[in-house]
């Protein structure tokens, strides 16, 4: 089209929009203003006046323009105007500058939005109910909901009900039934919580500030966490923000850290993976460099006896609901409970299996909830010995000849060292039943018979919460060396064999797999190609502006503490693409870099999800960190330990897209595989922003303007929804349903597969000698030893018993044959442990995410089996077993005190007999730091267990959290705390 | 006659998810219904709660789940004790406190024999789940609790008393103390899970010199004579004999299995049993 035209349809349009839309008409008398469309080569263009709403415009040049949009000749702008747009042309000519921008930055972002504006304001959202309620949707870490919303509030939330149009459900014939899941999707707990979450009464609504921190003066940093905070203007914020940002880059490089929780709300554009990272590349910072830590065992020890990097040394899950349902006659769940936190639809698929009289073993110290509604055998070994059943397992099948020796022939290494060890030839010591219950507590009859029951029926290992890692034993003190035994007992059953697999039911259910819709971690506009899976599909995809970070240090977030306070913190990468990254150190200080003196926190989630959290408590109050700003959207354990603190709004507040339980490329590669359907949400802004609170992007751009970066950070003044639609049109999505149906209906149900192009089952290609066939891209091309595609990920292409890439690392922790080691939390390596004689395991939370969802406004409190309301708090649950609890004369909902020379913190007793006595459970899902006395040397009535976990590393050279075997003593609670930090018993 | 809502809940399917708990919160926190309830508050009030028992002893245990609600008793004592017509029976059998002329009638709380009512102090009210009557009226099929539970233990029917009696009568459908009186509208399958006991044991052998687990074996146990339950060990020795009456006294049990016999007696207390390992000789 021609240009003079293009230019002149500009104003026209804005002028029909404003008539028809007073919203329209509103935004266009937010600003007076002079911007003007121009040639780079000629002098020819045209501007357009805003006055008073009033649009004024003629064609040539203008004197004095507040900003000028500069092409650099007609035929690029030609190109970069006419409808319909093209999106990878418009950032070619943004990168390349074939078209700049000149004029203040805050300009900037409001004209081209209000340009991208005219489209959007016509669009309708959201389904009519009638009675002036309109039904949204959205999506939550718990699943996706629809959200009636009726005068700007929402009303009710609920899991969503599909309909006649909505794609058919998938169908399972095992054994003579047919299977069909429920036409919906399920929640959990933690998304059926929403609404109180929103409006709850501990919402951050208004930009705030530490009474006695004074950015040009006394800082008081010692009296983070103690002193209050007075509310103050977006406009004085941002501007202490700034000039602090400021004060930082000038340091050096590195000067400000930032540090993200392990979750967000759910949402593609408001993710840390996204808004955030977008950001924060753009500023340059020193990065808290996560570890695996719900994988930790199975990536730093399982990996390498079949690789599986991708998954963090997890197993493949497709097609095992299929197979597990068809041929299997018995699931063993070892440390699992997938009840616990991930939705129901996993659920729905174990009660077929009952139904279908598939047999039952449950292996944890705790009678979890998974246990309990199923039914089944349930042994219960002491925490940190499971690796000692496991080998009496061995022994019982070697000795037995219950094992699948072809399989061991044709696809594995090492057996018979690994053999000699079991039958104690190599040590001396046969792995027998007998000796294992002087370890576990495990009766040697019941290993007999569950390896006699396992060795002769076709059997599922679900190992870890989802029955293919996370979770549980992994993270216990001696995850490695567990998670490697659940690798070596699946191949000593030769795994791919029908019936014999990985897996609980939680995952593989059969869905389309090769379907594109983009998970959070592929980054959606980040740009971010080193630190998201962008580069998978993302880049290609959803054509926008490459981000990059010039600050190359980073620090192991579980070390963060003594990075700060010491000054040094060492650990090794947690890399998916390789078996060998793990073993590159990193650390803190980093060459050319400078000390970390301004900590921007997202989230407040430290004290209850860190280990040994009194060292975070503490690290707050040093005088090394100079400045601390918190951005989060509810007032929890770390927010008041700050100087500023961003009211940040929840995801029912802003526009978001998302896929249910679909992380990404790479990251629990394919993981809604988890649920029976694959549902797609926009996730519609519900209503208004409460109080003053604003979405994430919005301050990420508010700060951006003040540093000229706005225009790059929202990519030319792009907002939310516009993000949505440019993530919904680089999806298959966008052909199977129209932009303006998915803004009213607001989801989308992805059909499955038919059932003879479903994805083939795990392992299956391995059993059987073929090429790999699951539809994932690992491991990648260079990681095969032989052709492409033939064999695992390790030096031999086969499953190794003994581990050759740990004979190439020198860890004491990890030999490369997985010999048992008693568990490192143990008086009789660590003398001051001797008085606590209870082992604390502290798994994920079932109610709250993590601990969202523990708030202390949200409807999740009142739940009985998660806090109980005592004295005017509602303190965390702490299940003892009856035994440990009659010998201290402690009752259902006594206050409790747990506590040990690390930490001290004070539970309700929930006394019970599903635990192993000697043990005691509470689940590390506390969002309320309380501490009694001073912050980070007292006893915390909070309920952060994690304080008394240990921060050592699971392996001597590794970068992994062991929260599960921790050594404690529990009494009552006296009400006065003489708690002193190294105390002992 | 008019069909009257009903609501099945089956204690064997609750998983104590608490998606239920949370469902009926979403519902009436910050909410007027007016005509039918007032807003919950924010917290502490659980008009619908869910039970939680411990059957058994460490290792032989199990966890049970039963959500309590109004029962919306057809005899209801809160109607009799609630003045001013305060409490109303609808023609559909649900029973509505109103949130205006109950003000200030906390009687009425403590009428309730089930624990089901609850006092709004700041409003001085009581308040209780209303069968979400308002959704129904407005045309939703299910409640709150049925819509959003994962595991299917809800199931509401709005039938005539004589079906309902039919369908209670077919699949052992049983109301939470019948010995009140109060005819309730809620009825529980597997009501057994949370009332009843079972009693278990391990049975094991010796095999050359070798401790067993033995499969296969017959229990049998018997209160004065008669037959009181059957079962046969599992491949872990276990078994369990359930639906035996709290505080029933004495019992004997005999075990047969291919390694000999073991027998013994027990006293049956307010809660199952887990007799410990028997070993066959």
């Amino acid at each position: 089209m021609n240009l003079s035209v293009l230019l002149w349809g500009i104003p026209q349009a804005m002028r029909a929009v404003s008539k028809i839309y007073p919203e329209y008409a509103a935004r266009l008398k937010e600003r007076d203003l002079v911007a003007q469309f121009r040639l780079r080569d000629r002098p020819d263009g045209r501007w357009i006046q805003l006055k008073g709403g009033k649009i004024i415009t003629k064609k040539g040049l203008h004197d004095n323009p507040d900003l000028t949009i500069s092409f650099k000749n007609k035929e690029i702008a030609e190109s970069f105007l006419t409808p319909p747009l093209d999106r990878l042309e418009q950032i070619d000519a943004a990168k390349n500058f074939k078209i700049t921008l000149d004029g203040p930055d805050d300009l900037a972002v409001w004209f081209m939005s209000t340009l991208a504006r005219m489209e959007t304001v016509t669009w309708k959202s959201g389904t009519d109910m009638g009675n002036g309620v309109t039904r949204y949707t959205n999506g939550t870490n718990g699943g996706p909901i629809f959200v009636y919303v009726k005068d700007g509030k929402i009303i009710r939330t609920t899991p969503m009900d599909f309909d006649n149009e909505d794609a058919p459900s998938w169908s399972i014939t095992a054994k003579g039934k047919t299977f069909t899941p429920p036409r919906r999707t399920s929640l959990a707990a933690h998304g059926m919580c929403q609404k109180s979450m929103v409006y709850s009464k501990n919402r951050l609504l208004y930009p705030m500030k530490r009474v006695d921190f004074d950015p040009d003066g006394n800082r008081n940093i010692q009296n983070r966490g103690k002193s209050g905070f007075e509310r103050i203007s977006w406009e004085e914020a941002l501007d202490i923000v700034e000039k602090e940002i400021r004060r930082a880059k000038a340091v050096g490089p590195g000067a400000i850290c930032v540090a993200n929780g392990s979750h967000h709300q759910w949402g593609n554009l408001g993710h840390y993976l996204s808004a955030f990272n977008r950001f924060w590349n753009l500023i340059g910072v020193t990065k808290l460099v996560h570890n695996p830590d719900s994988w930790e065992g199975w990536y730093w020890g399982a990996m390498h006896h079949w690789g599986n990097s991708l998954r963090l040394g997890c197993p493949e899950f497709y097609g095992t609901v299929e197979d597990c349902l068809k041929e299997a006659e018995m699931i063993v769940f070892w440390s699992s409970d997938p009840d616990a936190s991930y939705g129901f639809d996993g659920t729905e698929r174990r009660a077929w299996a009952k139904e279908l009289g598939i047999k039952m073993v449950h292996i944890d110290p705790y009678l979890n909830h998974t246990a309990a509604h199923l039914g089944g055998k349930w042994i219960s070994p002491r925490p940190g010995t499971d690796a000692a059943l496991a080998q009496a397992l061995c022994h019982v099948w070697i000795t037995e000849g219950l094992y699948d020796k072809e399989f061991i022939e044709k696809r594995t290494t090492g057996f018979d060292e690994w053999k000699a060890y079991i039958l104690g030839q190599s040590d001396g010591t046969p792995k027998t039943p007998e000796w294992q219950e002087g370890e576990t507590g495990v009766p040697a009859r019941d290993v007999r018979a569950l390896a006699r029951e396992w060795g002769r029926k076709k059997t599922y290992l679900g190992a870890g919460g989802w029955g293919v890692g996370v979770g549980g034993a992994c993270r216990g003190a001696m995850g490695a060396q567990w998670a490697r035994m659940m690798a070596i007992l699946g191949a000593m059953q030769g795994f791919g064999r029908p019936g014999v697999n990985f897996g609980n039911l939680q995952f593989g259910a059969p869905l389309d797999f090769n379907f594109y819709f983009p998970g959070y971690a592929e980054g959606s506009f980040s740009g971010d190609l080193q630190y998201s899976a962008n580069s998978a599909n993302n880049y290609q995809r959803m054509p926008h502006i490459v981000t990059m970070s010039s600050v190359k240090q980073a620090i192991p977030r579980i070390w963060f503490p003594e990075a700060i306070m010491h000054g040094k913190a060492m650990g090794y990468l947690t890399d998916v693409a390789s078996v060998q990254g793990q073993f590159f150190p990193f650390g803190y200080p980093s060459p050319g870099h400078v000390p970390v003196e301004m900590l921007y926190k997202y989230g407040s989630a430290s004290f209850g999800t860190m280990v040994n959290a009194n060292r975070w408590v503490q690290m707050y109050q040093h005088e090394n960190l100079k400045f601390v700003v918190n951005q989060s959207v509810w007032k929890e354990g770390e927010t008041t330990y700050s100087d500023i603190i961003l009211p940040a709004c929840t995801v029912f507040e802003h526009w978001d897209i998302g896929e249910w339980y679909n992380v990404g490329a790479g990251y629990v590669h394919h993981m809604y595989s988890m649920n029976n359907h694959r549902v797609i949400s926009l996730q519609h802004k519900c209503i208004e922003p409460l109080g003053e609170s604003k979405s994430d992007y919005d301050i990420f751009l508010a700060i951006s303007e003040r540093l000229g970066l706005g225009a790059v950070y929202s990519e030319g003044g792009a907002t939310e929804l516009d993000w949505c639609k440019r993530v919904f049109e680089s999806s298959d999505m966008a052909k199977h349903m129209s932009w303006r149906k998915f803004l009213k209906k607001g989801y989308f149900v992805v059909p499955p597969d038919p059932e003879l192009a479903r994805a083939p089952t795990a392992h299956r290609w391995f059993y059987e000698g073929r090429k790999k066939d699951t539809p994932e891209p690992y491991p990648l091309p260079s990681d095969y030893v032989g052709s492409f595609g033939e064999g695992l990920q390790t030096p031999s292409g086969k499953f190794e018993f003994v581990a050759q890439t740990l004979k190439r690392f020198d860890d004491p922790d990890r030999p490369p044959l997985n010999k048992y080691m008693p568990t490192y939390e143990d008086p009789k390596r660590e003398p001051e442990l001797a008085g606590f004689p209870l082992r604390l395991v502290s798994p994920h939370s079932r109610y709250p995410f993590h601990l969202m969802g523990d708030d202390e406004g949200s409807s999740v409190r009142d739940i009985r089996e998660h806090r109980v309301f005592k004295d005017g708090h509602y303190y965390l649950v702490a299940r003892i077993s009856r035994e440990d609890a009659e010998a201290r004369d402690i009752k259902d909902d006594d206050l409790i005190r747990l506590w040990n020379h690390r930490g001290s913190v004070v539970c309700a007793a929930q006394v019970t007999d599903r635990l192993r006595p000697g043990t005691v459970s509470a689940s590390t899902a506390s969002a309320e730091y309380r501490p009694a006395g001073e912050p980070g040397k007292s006893t915390d009535l909070g309920g952060c267990v994690n304080m008394l976990n240990p921060s050592k590393a699971i392996t001597k050279k590794s970068h992994g959290i062991r929260p599960n075997a921790t050594l404690i003593q529990v009494e009552k609670w006296t009400g006065v705390d003489t708690w002193q930090p190294g105390e002992v018993a | 006659m008019a069909s009257k809502w009903n609501l099945i809940v089956d204690v064997e399917k609750c998983d104590n998810c608490r998606v239920c708990f949370l469902a009926v919160k979403d519902e009436y926190i910050g909410n007027d219904f007016p005509g039918y309830s007032a807003a919950q508050p924010a917290q502490g009030h659980n008009w619908l709660e869910i039970q939680r028992k411990e059957r058994g002893r460490y290792p032989l245990v199990e966890a049970r789940f039963m959500p309590v609600m109004c029962n919306h008793c057809d005899d209801a004592p809160c109607m009799k004790a609630a003045q001013n017509g305060a409490v109303r029976k609808r023609e559909d059998g649900i029973v509505i406190i109103d949130p205006e002329k109950a003000k200030g009638q906390k009687q009425i709380v403590e009428a309730c024999p089930y624990g089901a009512i609850s006092w709004n102090e700041e409003k001085q009210i009581p308040q209780a789940w209303t069968f979400d009557a308002h959704l129904l009226d407005a045309g939703w099929t299910r409640t709150r609790a049925e819509q959003a539970c994962p595991t299917g233990v809800f199931r509401g029917v709005k039938v005539e008393d004589e079906e309902m009696k039919r369908i209670s009568e077919e699949e052992g459908l049983e109301v939470l103390q019948p010995e009140l009186g109060t005819r309730p509208r809620i009825w529980y399958k597997n009501l057994h899970l949370m009332t009843h006991c079972f009693v278990g044991g391990s049975v094991v052998m010796d095999v050359d010199g070798v401790e067993e687990c033995a499969a296969g074996a017959e229990v049998r146990v018997s209160k004065d004579g008669q037959e009181a339950g059957r079962a046969i060990t599992d491949e872990f020795g276990e078994w369990k004999v359930d639906r035996l009456a709290p505080d029933s006294g004495r019992y004997e049990v005999e075990v047969s299995g291919k390694a000999g016999r073991h027998s013994l007696q027990f006293e049956l207390g307010a809660d199952s049993l887990y007799l410990g390992v028997m070993k066959l000789a």
